[in-house]
């Protein structure tokens, strides 16, 4: 039984719901026409559950966490948090949700120290209070020794950390996190995700945007995949990666002759009909024991002769999902409602489906 | 706490710390004031002897008008100072608080004004230097300076509204000079109004910086004695004939358009 994300809520779940949205649409005016951010984007994550948020860039995902912070008036549609009607009553909003953008909004000037008491003096905590609670913060997120260094000597990990930290100031039961760790090297995203994971255990809700499933995967309980302004596909993440399958096995031939071999040999192995690039002349399919298929893939491409370039065995991307959920990659496009479906060239080879 | 307390408490947290900026980069507040003080060099030694003014030194004469020309450029940095914070997702962040829609153009605001304070001391002394004298009493003085620095926060609200229009720091500064060379150039700032064209004299006289540069002139005593001999009529236009009034209606005048214009402008610069 999957839950309500991506179908339609009843009204009843404004109440039942800490963060609920019904028909959001938001549309971007610009010279060349107008783009269509939100087309109808409907969530609904019940209290102290965690939604993932998972699209390209452009799909939407930050226009939906400014709306659900009253930073944007949507064109239609309702949206509430913990009941409060983001239209209605922003002020009420503002003082229950903790935001964390994509991009570190910290000032440089200031200390981390500084950064999150200023926070806490215009949540109105009191300067005393907010000066407890940045020390606290900075603890729990590692920032002591930087405390009372300005934030232009802090790493790209550092100061999200600081930004998440001043989301945190008010001890918001609802967060919203916009792409926490993007353009973040591996070890600062492994870092913020056992941070996030820790509040989540804390109970607060959590509403997350990524481009990455795995970060998804590893953080969220329900997933949601936003394209062109809407949900496409929800469930948990567990439901999503039954339909998208585990590692994929990636091969690259060296040789447009080559790729109906190698298409055939890569069905003996794989779960599913393996998807051709013939520009890159690279082949994709899903396999449950990766390994396995690897040995067994090259031992079939050695007897049949197939020249292998590259071969390697990889898990699901946000590409993947797309190509699994609509039949085309992820695109990469500015927003762009009416740029041509997918770069890359995805023909035939998927009749099994 | 109703509205405007809570714009002025908020507002001072923004303003504290905006003023710690200015701690950190002191680069920015020297390169504010180096220009003034050239300004006063300049204008001092390379017109000085080629502007005759008669019954008062020319030197004088032109403080005044540096001093709000000064204050008129230095209130362009709240313009900057929010584009800036727009570009760097910082208002967003203010915007997700629970605090007042003014705090950011009060404490923006407010912090341009210490820095425009801090550079008035500093022309003041370098005035002082080239040999700018105060002729008036202490009182007069003061009310000299709070003139000038009450029209440059009124200018400032100007800026505002500007740098959140357009939202991008460069911008803001290209657009700057657009509007304050010609608000300080077309003035009583440089030359008197008996040396303007009769077609442009009105647009002088009727100028806001006019009327400020007046007023601050009488209150600081740098103008010539009544029956200086050379001295042409002064002029009959309303605003010279009561330069304080005229000032303050003008400060007045622009804190109703551009206080309200800037707060919507800052809503809205926020929900694109």
């Amino acid at each position: 039984m999957s839950p309500p994300v991506g179908t339609s809520p009843y009204r009843a779940d404004v109440t039942s719901n800490a963060i609920w949205a019904e028909g959001l649409v938001k549309t971007y005016g610009s010279r060349r026409g107008s783009v269509r951010a939100l087309d109808g984007l409907d969530l609904a994550v019940p209290e102290g559950s965690v939604l993932g948020l998972l699209g390209p860039n452009g799909a939407g995902k930050t226009t939906a966490v400014r709306v659900l912070t009253t930073l944007l008036r949507p064109d239609s549609g309702a949206a509430s948090v913990l009941g409060h009607d983001v239209l209605r009553e922003p002020g009420a909003v503002r003082r229950i949700i903790g935001l964390s953008g994509q991009y570190a909004a910290v000032d440089e000037h200031l200390t981390g120290n500084e950064n999150l008491v200023m926070v806490g003096r215009l949540y109105h905590l009191g300067r005393r209070r907010s000066t407890q609670r940045a020390t606290e913060l900075l603890a729990r997120f590692d920032l002591e020794d930087a405390a009372d260094r300005t934030v232009k000597t802090y790493s790209g990990g550092m100061r999200r950390r600081l930004d998440l930290a001043g989301a945190l100031v008010a001890q918001p039961r609802v967060l919203l996190l916009d792409e926490p760790t993007t353009g973040l090297d591996p070890r600062s995203r492994i870092g913020l995700w056992d941070v996030i994971a820790e509040l989540v255990r804390e109970g607060t809700t959590l509403l997350l945007t990524s481009q990455y499933l795995e970060e998804v995967d590893k953080l969220a309980d329900t997933v949601a995949v936003v394209d062109h302004g809407r949900i496409i596909a929800g469930g948990t993440s567990d439901e999503l990666k039954r339909q998208v399958g585990g590692e994929r096995l990636e091969l690259s031939v060296a040789s447009a002759a080559e790729l109906e071999a190698a298409r055939d040999l890569l069905a003996a192995v794989g779960d599913a009909e393996p998807s051709v690039d013939v520009a890159a002349r690279q082949l994709v399919v899903p396999v449950t024991d990766g390994s396995r298929a690897l040995v067994e893939a090259v031992r079939r491409a050695d007897a049949d002769g197939v020249t292998l370039q590259d071969v390697a065995l990889r898990r699901p991307t946000l590409d993947d999902v797309f190509l699994t959920l609509t039949g085309r990659g992820a695109e990469d496009g500015e927003a762009d409602a009416v740029a041509p479906p997918a770069q890359r060239e995805r023909p035939a080879a998927r009749a099994g489906r | 706490m109703n509205a405007f307390t809570a714009a002025l408490a908020d507002g001072a947290v923004v303003a504290e710390r905006n003023l710690i900026k200015i701690k950190r980069l002191p680069d920015l507040l020297v390169f504010t004031t180096v220009q003034p003080v050239m300004f006063v060099l300049l204008f001092a030694y390379v017109f000085g002897g080629a502007i005759d003014v008669p019954g008062v030194d020319y030197r004088e004469f032109l403080m005044a008008g540096i001093f709000v020309q000064t204050v008129a450029f230095g209130s362009t940095i709240t313009g900057t100072g929010l584009a800036d914070d727009l570009q760097k997702g910082i208002i967003d962040r203010f915007r997700s608080l629970p605090m007042s829609r003014a705090a950011v153009l009060v404490g923006r605001t407010t912090s341009d004004l210490v820095n425009n304070l801090i550079v008035v001391v500093v022309m003041s002394a370098c005035g002082l230097l080239v040999g700018w004298r105060i002729r008036e009493d202490v009182l007069s003085a003061a009310a000299g300076f709070a003139l000038l620095l009450l029209f440059s926060y009124a200018l400032s609200w100007i800026s505002a509204t500007i740098g959140l229009a357009v939202r991008s720091v460069e911008v803001v500064n290209n657009a700057s000079f657009l509007w304050v060379f010609p608000l300080t150039f077309l003035s009583n700032a440089f030359v008197p109004l008996e040396g303007y064209a009769p077609w442009l004299r009105p647009v002088a006289e009727w100028n806001p910086v006019t009327a400020v540069i007046a007023a601050v002139r009488d209150f600081f005593g740098n103008v010539p004695p009544p029956g200086t001999p050379g001295l042409p009529p002064p002029s009959d236009a309303w605003p010279l004939q009561h330069p304080v009034i005229a000032s303050l209606g003008w400060i007045a005048l622009i804190l109703a358009v551009f206080v309200p214009l800037a707060i919507r402008q800052y809503r809205r610069a926020a929900t694109r």
